[in-house]
């Protein structure tokens, strides 16, 4: 947004711009809409969240008396008579770093006011979160037939389970609120509420096509998550 | 800041005629203050009783609902330590007091005032009351959100008040609900009270982050025309930081409650080591207790901050405005509530000296413990600066304030005792502890809610609080908490464990029995001092005499609205605009001795106001 002007205000680029703006009066984040400004507030304390999760997930695995399963084994797939490992984990992975390059898209045409491309983006961004949360509840079920539950582990140690279920359970909550609400969000774009400036059921303030742009975030935030729990739970 | 004005230095304006709208160029405007950024806020007003009081979105009321409520719980708290103290002082006395009971008693009571009552009233109440009103703002920058944390608020002390009422009742852990005590059978409330605990702590901390969110871009994003980061009264610095605070360290509390209610209603084992139970091995194993209370204390400790910010904000603007004299070094309090918010988050560990761990870490801790001493002990000079040769008016607020430095100092003391480890190990679990964090984080803070009922009350309702009945409340409180906490420095030095039931026959304590029955006594009476002000608020929302428009001769925006109480919006139809700090009281010249934020620069300028 270098377009972006300030009445009565020069804004500056780079720290000189931050520290004038952070002594300056109304804004600090000069012409950041409060939801936006919200959400990274929000996000921050969500990482909060997994940092302690994640924390909890080293501190546990190195401090178990039995072995920790492998994650290779436990988490690949037989296919075709071969044993590939991670091959489901590499799809979920694929698909949800795919929406969330949709996702970006569709703040781009909701910004250009193109309605259709970017409703049929969120759309498209939705599906990709509904497949990952299928997928991630096809490898619940799978461990869970294995005999893996939050209490024991065949594999090895029973805190695998524990964290492994808690974890991405969290995750896949987040991923699940972020379906709905882009479902939500695909409809008022197609019903063009954010080009009317139609209020919301609940908060009653106007809608606008920031609000894409917000979700975006929260979006592209529990795609980051994700990346580190696979880091960590299936990488290490 | 200098862009915002003209060079006003050179200008010799006496009065306002000389002064033209919008810097023209010809004139120097110095009374110019750039236009609003964010067009008005879209309010939505409440038509119905249900949508004026109950499901409210106006932050004022929201404020009141959030007081109420964490009084009300505040209350149960009270009645639950003197239940406790009765047991302490007069053992056998009260037939249904057993050990059980007593150690939910001391639970609960812990939680509900840390937790339910401190952190709701300063943040809820205060926080939603005071942060649009200071800032110059028409509402939080949510409303529906708002409404939404309290309403969270009020089912999470709903569950947390159901817990009396299930089998095996409420949980007796100890307010840092350590494990594997706190879901082990034999231990009061291991299965429902526990899981309802947990419960109601993660709809707080959801609730809480609702608001949390709102206060952040309140202050950051909806500030008024002129009101500058620099300029905001220091309630609103020690507020925003200690949410600040909280958005951060609610995640811990959150996430251990979370592996706590799985260790207990799944059966996992996060926190749960091997145990052997009367020769048998309980299905749990290989977890770390002590990753529990790392959680718990990431948490714990800036939730101490998280009470006594506010109250460090809250007490600066009362003692200026009842001094009559700017803040000292208002500059130097902004960085040291920040520095004290910063460094919060490296001192946890020094609750778990006890716990075990490398000496280093505990020299660690301790270090920096002891640093926060510094920017602590500069805002106690600070105030004690402020009230320097002021013009004091020994009100009950100043009463109240004089009191909260005088008692944090003590409870501060105290903490560098405890922040050694050398001088912790032996006074950690006894009642040395209670008495230097019920000074420090009981005591202190509640001063500071008293002062600022008896400051801002007048705003809410438009009326005065009784001051005589006001004195009186003070001296009980004072001078009883006093005779309550003092002693028990001295039963922790001679070696009184805390959460202990009874005493029995222990021969090394038997100078501690009368001390006890000493020290119950003032509870009761302290606990009872508490409900004049009660009375004092039922009678004069009635009788009292009427306030009129800012009683105090205060500076600050909260007493510049069109209408006292304000209404819904604040500012009527136009927002204030903001030219000066908070703290121009006394100035030499002026007329009145103090220069609101509003008043324009060409009004003051043959005074000796000085640019802030």
């Amino acid at each position: 947004m270098s377009d972006f002007k300030i009445e009565g205000y020069e804004l500056k680029p780079g720290f000189k711009g931050m520290a004038k703006d952070t002594g300056s009066d109304q804004t600090m984040f000069k012409g950041v809409h409060w939801g936006k400004a919200m959400m990274w507030i929000f996000l921050l304390s969500d990482t909060f969240i997994f940092s302690c999760f994640l924390i909890s997930y080293m501190k546990g695995r190195g401090s178990t008396i039995i072995d920790w399963p492998n994650p290779s084994e436990v988490f690949g797939l037989h296919v075709f008579g071969v044993d590939v490992p991670l091959l489901l984990i590499a799809i979920m992975t694929f698909v949800l770093i795919t929406s969330s390059g949709t996702m970006a898209l569709a703040v781009k045409y909701g910004y250009e006011k193109n309605k259709k491309m970017c409703g049929w983006l969120i759309l498209a961004t939705a599906i990709g979160g509904l497949t990952f949360v299928g997928m991630q509840a096809f490898e619940w079920g799978k461990l869970i037939h294995e005999g893996v539950r939050p209490w024991e582990n065949p594999f090895g140690a029973p805190q695998f389970g524990s964290f492994f279920f808690m974890i991405t359970g969290f995750h896949g909550t987040h991923v699940s609120i972020g379906v709905i609400f882009l479902f939500i969000y695909a409809y008022k774009t197609f019903a063009g509420h954010y080009d009317e400036g139609k209020r919301g059921w609940f908060t009653t303030m106007k809608g606008d096509y920031v609000e894409i742009e917000i979700l975006g975030l929260y979006w592209h935030f529990v795609d980051l998550v994700w990346v580190f729990i696979f880091a960590f739970f299936y990488l290490w | 800041m200098s862009e915002d004005f003209s060079d006003n230095k050179t200008i010799q304006a006496q009065s306002s005629e000389t002064i033209s709208g919008g810097g023209s160029g010809i004139t120097p405007d110095m009374d110019y203050v750039r236009p609003a950024e964010v067009g008005e806020q879209d309010l939505y007003h409440g038509h119905s009783f249900i949508t004026k009081w109950i499901f409210c979105q106006d932050a004022k009321v929201i404020g009141v609902q959030y007081f109420l409520l964490a009084t009300f719980t505040g209350i149960i708290g009270l009645i639950l330590s003197w239940l406790m103290r009765l047991q302490l002082g007069f053992p056998e006395l009260v037939p249904f007091m057993t050990a059980e009971h007593y150690y939910q008693f001391v639970t609960m009571h812990g939680m509900i005032m840390v937790v339910y009552f401190l952190t709701a009233l300063f943040l809820g109440g205060f926080g939603n009351y005071l942060i649009p009103l200071m800032v110059g703002a028409r509402d939080m920058v949510f409303p529906y959100l708002n409404m939404v944390s309290f309403w969270s608020f009020f089912v999470a002390v709903g569950v947390l008040l159901a817990s009396f009422f299930v089998p095996g009742g409420p949980t007796g852990s100890g307010w840092t609900l350590y494990p594997p005590q706190a879901i082990l059978e034999g231990t009061p409330g291991s299965g429902w009270g526990i899981m309802l605990m947990c419960i109601s702590l993660i709809l707080f901390v959801a609730g809480f982050t609702m608001g949390g969110l709102n206060y952040l871009i309140t202050v950051l994003q909806a500030r008024t025309r002129g009101m500058t980061l620099m300029r905001m009264p220091l309630t609103v610095w020690g507020i925003f930081t200690a949410t600040v605070l909280a958005m951060l360290a609610f995640p811990a509390l959150l996430v251990g409650a979370l592996m706590m209610s799985l260790d207990n209603v799944l059966g996992t084992s996060f926190f749960m080591p091997t145990i052997l139970k009367a020769g048998e091995v309980l299905e749990y194993g290989g977890g770390s207790p002590i990753l529990f209370q790392h959680l718990f204390w990431f948490f714990g400790h800036p939730e101490v901050y998280i009470v006594e910010l506010p109250a460090f904000g809250i007490i600066s603007d009362l003692i200026s405005v009842h001094a009559r004299k700017n803040i000292f070094g208002y500059r130097m309090m902004v960085w040291a509530i920040v520095g004290i918010g910063a460094l919060s988050f490296f001192v946890w560990a020094h609750h778990m000296y006890v716990s075990g761990m490398n000496p280093w870490f505990g020299f660690f801790f301790a270090t920096t413990t002891l640093i926060i001493a510094v920017p602590t002990a500069m805002k106690v000079y600070n105030w004690i600066l402020t009230l320097w040769r002021g013009n004091i008016r020994l009100n009950t607020v100043m009463l109240w304030c004089l009191g909260f430095i005088v008692t944090f100092v003590n409870g501060g003391i105290t903490g560098i005792f405890l922040g050694n480890v050398s001088v912790d190990v032996p006074l950690s679990d006894t009642y040395f502890v209670i008495a230097h964090f019920h000074m420090v984080m009981g005591i202190a803070p509640l001063m500071v809610i008293m002062g600022a009922v008896y400051h801002w009350f007048p705003l809410v309702a438009g009326r005065f609080l009784d001051e005589k009945l006001g004195k009186w409340h003070f001296w009980l409180t004072f001078l009883g908490a006093y005779s309550i906490y003092f002693p028990m420095h001295y039963l922790g030095f001679i070696g009184v464990p805390r959460r202990y039931f009874e005493m029995y026959d222990s021969p090394y304590v038997t100078s501690a029995v009368g001390m006890n029955e000493f020290i119950s006594l003032a509870a009761f009476i302290v606990g009872a001092a508490q409900f004049i002000l009660i009375y004092n608020i039922i009678k004069t929302l009635k009788t009292g005499k009427p306030a009129g428009h800012n009683p105090w001769q205060a500076c600050s925006l909260e007493w510049l609205t069109p209408t006292v109480p304000p209404e819904h919006g604040n500012w009527g139809d136009r927002l204030p605009t903001v030219h000066r700090w908070a703290y121009d009281y006394s100035v030499p010249g002026a007329k009145e001795d103090f220069i609101t934020q509003t008043t324009p620069p060409s009004e003051v300028a043959h005074t000796k106001v000085e640019k802030t």
